[in-house]
C-alpha cells in the first residue's frame, strides 16, 4: 500500500472516532461529577438535527456547529431537572431522555429530509499539510477535528490541573463530604450535565456537517452508546477515551477494507468486532479491581438530597 | 437498547396514526423497516401510499409504522394493525416473512401482503415482489463503459438470495461491456446505517474502485462518492440531488400501481392470493435519467433497457459459469424463476467469498 492510501484510511479512522471521542469526554465530565446520564444517543441526536437544521437556514455550517452545541446543552437540562432537582433515578430518566431525543429529532427534522446538507470543510495548513503520511492527518482535517483535540486536552487539564476539577472530582467520589466541605453539589453536577450535553451535541453536528452531510432519522445509529460504553472502557481517564476512541474507530473501519481485500472471515463476525472489541476490554478492565476502584466516581449514579 | 426505543416509538405512532378517519370502506396499512425519508427502499413504498391515498381518497384509510425492526418487534407491529381493523396488510420488507406469515395464520379475515418474501402458508397472504436485478444488470454495462479502473464497489446488505442477484446481475452486465471487469463486495449487514454505509463506501474507493453501487437504503454512499469524484449508481430511488455530479443513474422501485390493485380488489371483494415478480414490462422497475456519462454510454443502457423491458434480453442467460467455476446456465439457457428466487452463490467475476 502507498503512504497517500494508508493515510486515506487513517483519515476515515480518525472521521469515524471524532465524535465518538467528543462525546464521551463530554460524559466523561458528567460521570466524574458522579451523575450517569444514559442519553447520550438522544443529545446527540439532537445536535445532529439542530445543527444540520441551523446550517440549512442560515446556508453556515458554523451556525449549525453552534446551535447543536447550545441545543445539546438546553436539551440535557430537563434530565439535570428531574435527577439533580427532583432526585429521580438516574437511568431511568437517561433512558426517556435518549427516547425523547430520538422522537423530537424525528419531528424536527421531518422538514430537512432528503434535504443534501451544507458540509462544514476541512481546513488544511498550509505547508504542514504537505508532510507525507501525516500531513493531511494532524493538518488537513475538518474544524471539529481540532476542536476534538483541544477538548481532549481541556478535559484533562481541566480534570487534573486545575482547583474547579479538584472540586468536580470531590463531588464525584463523596458528594456528602463536598456538601460539608461548603461546595454547592447540585450546581456543580448542573454545569457538568450541561457541559455533556454540549458535548453530545457537537458530536451530533460532526455527523450531520461533517461525516455525512444529510439528516436522516437515528443517523446516529447507537453512537451515543458507544460513547457510554467508551468512558467505563476508559475508566474515566481523558487519555484513555482518546485511546479508545480511535482504537474503535480503527476495528470499524478495518473491517471495511478487511472485506474489499477479499479476506475471508465472515462479514457477520466483522460487523460485530468493534463490539466485541468492547465486551473483552471491559472485562479486562473489571477483572482488575483495584485499577477500576482507583478512578471510579464513588457517588456515581447516587441521587443526592442536601439537608432541609 | 435500541429495540426497547424503537417499540416504545412504535408504540407511540401507531397510537398517533389509528385515530384517523372512521367511516372508509378499507384500511390499508403498511410496515417499513427504516424511517419514510430514508430516500431509498422505505422511501419508495410510502410514495405507494400516497398513490393509494391519491387513488381512493376517503374510500380507503392508510396507516402506517416506520423504522420496525425485523423480528419480534415486527411481528408485534403486524398483530396490532391486525386487531386495528386493517384490512389488507403491506409488510414491506424480506425480513418480515415469518412474522407475516404467523399473524397471517390468526387473522383470516385480514390480507396480508409480503414483499420480496416467498412463504404463503395460508391463502390470505401474497408475495409480491420486483425484478431490481433488471436494473442492476443495466447499471453493470454502464459501469464497465464508464469505469478507468475496471474494478467497482458493490455496499450491500445481507446475504439473501435477492442482494446476490443483484451482485450478479451487476457483473454480469459489466462483463458483457468489459469480461475483466471486476467487483468488490462489501457487506454492512444493515440495511440503513447512513455512517456505516458512508465508511464502506470510503474503504471502497480508498481500495481503488471508481464505481460505487449500493443495496443499502440511505444516501450516504452517493455523498462520500460524490466527495471523492467518483460515480455511483443511486437506490431505490432517484438519489440524483445527493450527488448532481456522480449520480449515473438509478433503479426506481414504483410499488404504486401494485398497491392501488391491491387496494382495489380487496375494495370490489376479488382479492386472492398470488406471487406476482413483475419488472421493468410492468412498469415496476424504472431506470432514472442517465447523466454524467458520455451519450453513447446512455444510449447503450437505454436500448438493453428497451431490449429488456420488451422481452428480448434476459440477464440470466447462458453461458453462465459459477464463481466455482462450475457451468450453471449452458449456453442460451435461461434462468427458471426457482433459481432466481434461490440464488446463493456467486457468478464467475465477483472478488468475495459469499457469507453463509
Amino acid at each position: 500500500m502507498s503512504p497517500d492510501v494508508i493515510q486515506a484510511i487513517l483519515l476515515t479512522v480518525v472521521t469515524a472516532a471524532t465524535p465518538l471521542l467528543i462525546a464521551a469526554m463530554g460524559e466523561l465530565v458528567v460521570e466524574r461529577s458522579g451523575v450517569l446520564n444514559l442519553g447520550v444517543e438522544g443529545m446527540m441526536i439532537i445536535g445532529a438535527v439542530t445543527g444540520f437544521g441551523a446550517a440549512q437556514i442560515t446556508g453556515s455550517p458554523w451556525a449549525g456547529v453552534l446551535a447543536a452545541i447550545v441545543c445539546g446543552a438546553l436539551f440535557s437540562l430537563p434530565f439535570a431537572v428531574l435527577t439533580l432537582s427532583l432526585a429521580t433515578n438516574q437511568v431511568a430518566t437517561g433512558l426517556s431522555l435518549t427516547l425523547l431525543g430520538l422522537g423530537v429529532a424525528g419531528m424536527i427534522g421531518e422538514q430537512f429530509v432528503g434535504l443534501p446538507g451544507v458540509r462544514l470543510e476541512a481546513i488544511a495548513i498550509p505547508g504542514l499539510v504537505d508532510i507525507p503520511l501525516i500531513g493531511r492527518l494532524l493538518f488537513g482535517q475538518d474544524p471539529i477535528f481540532y476542536l476534538s483535540i483541544l477538548l481532549a486536552v481541556g478535559v484533562w487539564w481541566f480534570i487534573f490541573r486545575t482547583r474547579a476539577g479538584l472540586t468536580l472530582r470531590a463531588v464525584g467520589d463523596s458528594h456528602g463530604s463536598a456538601h460539608a466541605l461548603g461546595i454547592n453539589v447540585l450546581r456543580v453536577r448542573y454545569l457538568a450535565v450541561m457541559f455533556g450535553g454540549a458535548c453530545a451535541g457537537l458530536a451530533g453536528a460532526h455527523l450531520s456537517l461533517v461525516y455525512i452531510p444529510q439528516w436522516v432519522e437515528n443517523m446516529t445509529a447507537g453512537r451515543g452508546w458507544i460513547a457510554l460504553a467508551l468512558v467505563v472502557f476508559a475508566s474515566w481517564l481523558p487519555l484513555r477515551v482518546v485511546i479508545g476512541a480511535y482504537l474503535f474507530g480503527a476495528v470499524t473501519i478495518a473491517q471495511f477494507h478487511a472485506q474489499a481485500q477479499g479476506v475471508a472471515i465472515p462479514s457477520q463476525f466483522l460487523s460485530a468486532l468493534p463490539y466485541l472489541a468492547t465486551i473483552v476490554v471491559l472485562v479486562l478492565i473489571s477483572s482488575n479491581r483495584r485499577m477500576t476502584m482507583r478512578n471510579t466516581p464513588a457517588s456515581l449514579g447516587k441521587p443526592f438530597v442536601p439537608d432541609r | 437498547m435500541k429495540k426497547l426505543a424503537t417499540s416504545f416509538l412504535a408504540a407511540a405512532a401507531a397510537v398517533a396514526i389509528t385515530g384517523a378517519a372512521q367511516a372508509a370502506d378499507a384500511k390499508a396499512c403498511f410496515i417499513y423497516v427504516g424511517p419514510i425519508g430514508d430516500y431509498g427502499w422505505s422511501y419508495q413504498h410510502h410514495q405507494g401510499l400516497l398513490d393509494v391515498e391519491a387513488a381512493f381518497g376517503d374510500r380507503v384509510e392508510t396507516a402506517y409504522l416506520e423504522s420496525v425492526a425485523e423480528g419480534a418487534d415486527a411481528e408485534r407491529a403486524i398483530e396490532r394493525f391486525a386487531r386495528s381493523g386493517c384490512d389488507i396488510i403491506f409488510t414491506t420488507s424480506f425480513g418480515y416473512m415469518d412474522a407475516t406469515n404467523k399473524v397471517a395464520a390468526k387473522f383470516p379475515d385480514v390480507k396480508f401482503e409480503h414483499a420480496t418474501g416467498y412463504k404463503r402458508e395460508s391463502d390470505n397472504v401474497s408475495t409480491y415482489n420486483s425484478k431490481f436485478y433488471q436494473g442492476r444488470y443495466v447499471q453493470g454495462q454502464i459501469a464497465a463503459s464508464v469505469s478507468e479502473t475496471g474494478v467497482a464497489g458493490y455496499i450491500a446488505s445481507f446475504p439473501i438470495p435477492e442482494v446476490v442477484r443483484g451482485i450478479n446481475a451487476f457483473i454480469l452486465g459489466a462483463q458483457s461491456v468489459n469480461p475483466d471487469f471486476s467487483l468488490k463486495v462489501v457487506w454492512v449487514n444493515t440495511w440503513f446505517d447512513p455512517g456505516k454505509e458512508a465508511d464502506a463506501a470510503k474503504a471502497l474507493v480508498d481500495q481503488g474502485v471508481d464505481i460505487l453501487t449500493q443495496h443499502t437504503d440511505s444516501t450516504a454512499p452517493m455523498q462520500v462518492a460524490e466527495e471523492r469524484g467518483i460515480k455511483a449508481f443511486g437506490q431505490a430511488s432517484d438519489m440524483f440531488a445527493f450527488g448532481e455530479q456522480t449520480q449515473l443513474t438509478s433503479i426506481i422501485d414504483d410499488w404504486g400501481p401494485y398497491y392501488v390493485e391491491r387496494v382495489q380488489a380487496v375494495l370490489d371483494g376479488t382479492w386472492e392470493s398470488h406471487d406476482v415478480w413483475d419488472g421493468m414490462a410492468e412498469g415496476h422497475v424504472a431506470m432514472a435519467p442517465y447523466w454524467n456519462m458520455p451519450y453513447e454510454v446512455a444510449a447503450t443502457a437505454q436500448k438493453t433497457a428497451t431490449a429488456i423491458t420488451v422481452g428480448v434480453l434476459e440477464p440470466f442467460t447462458g453461458p453462465i459459469i459459477k464463481q466455482d467455476g462450475t457451468e450453471w446456465l449452458a449456453d442460451g439457457e435461461t434462468a427458471d424463476i426457482g433459481a432466481l428466487l434461490g440464488m446463493n452463490f456467486y457468478v464467475q467475476g465477483v472478488d468475495d467469498q459469499l457469507p453463509e
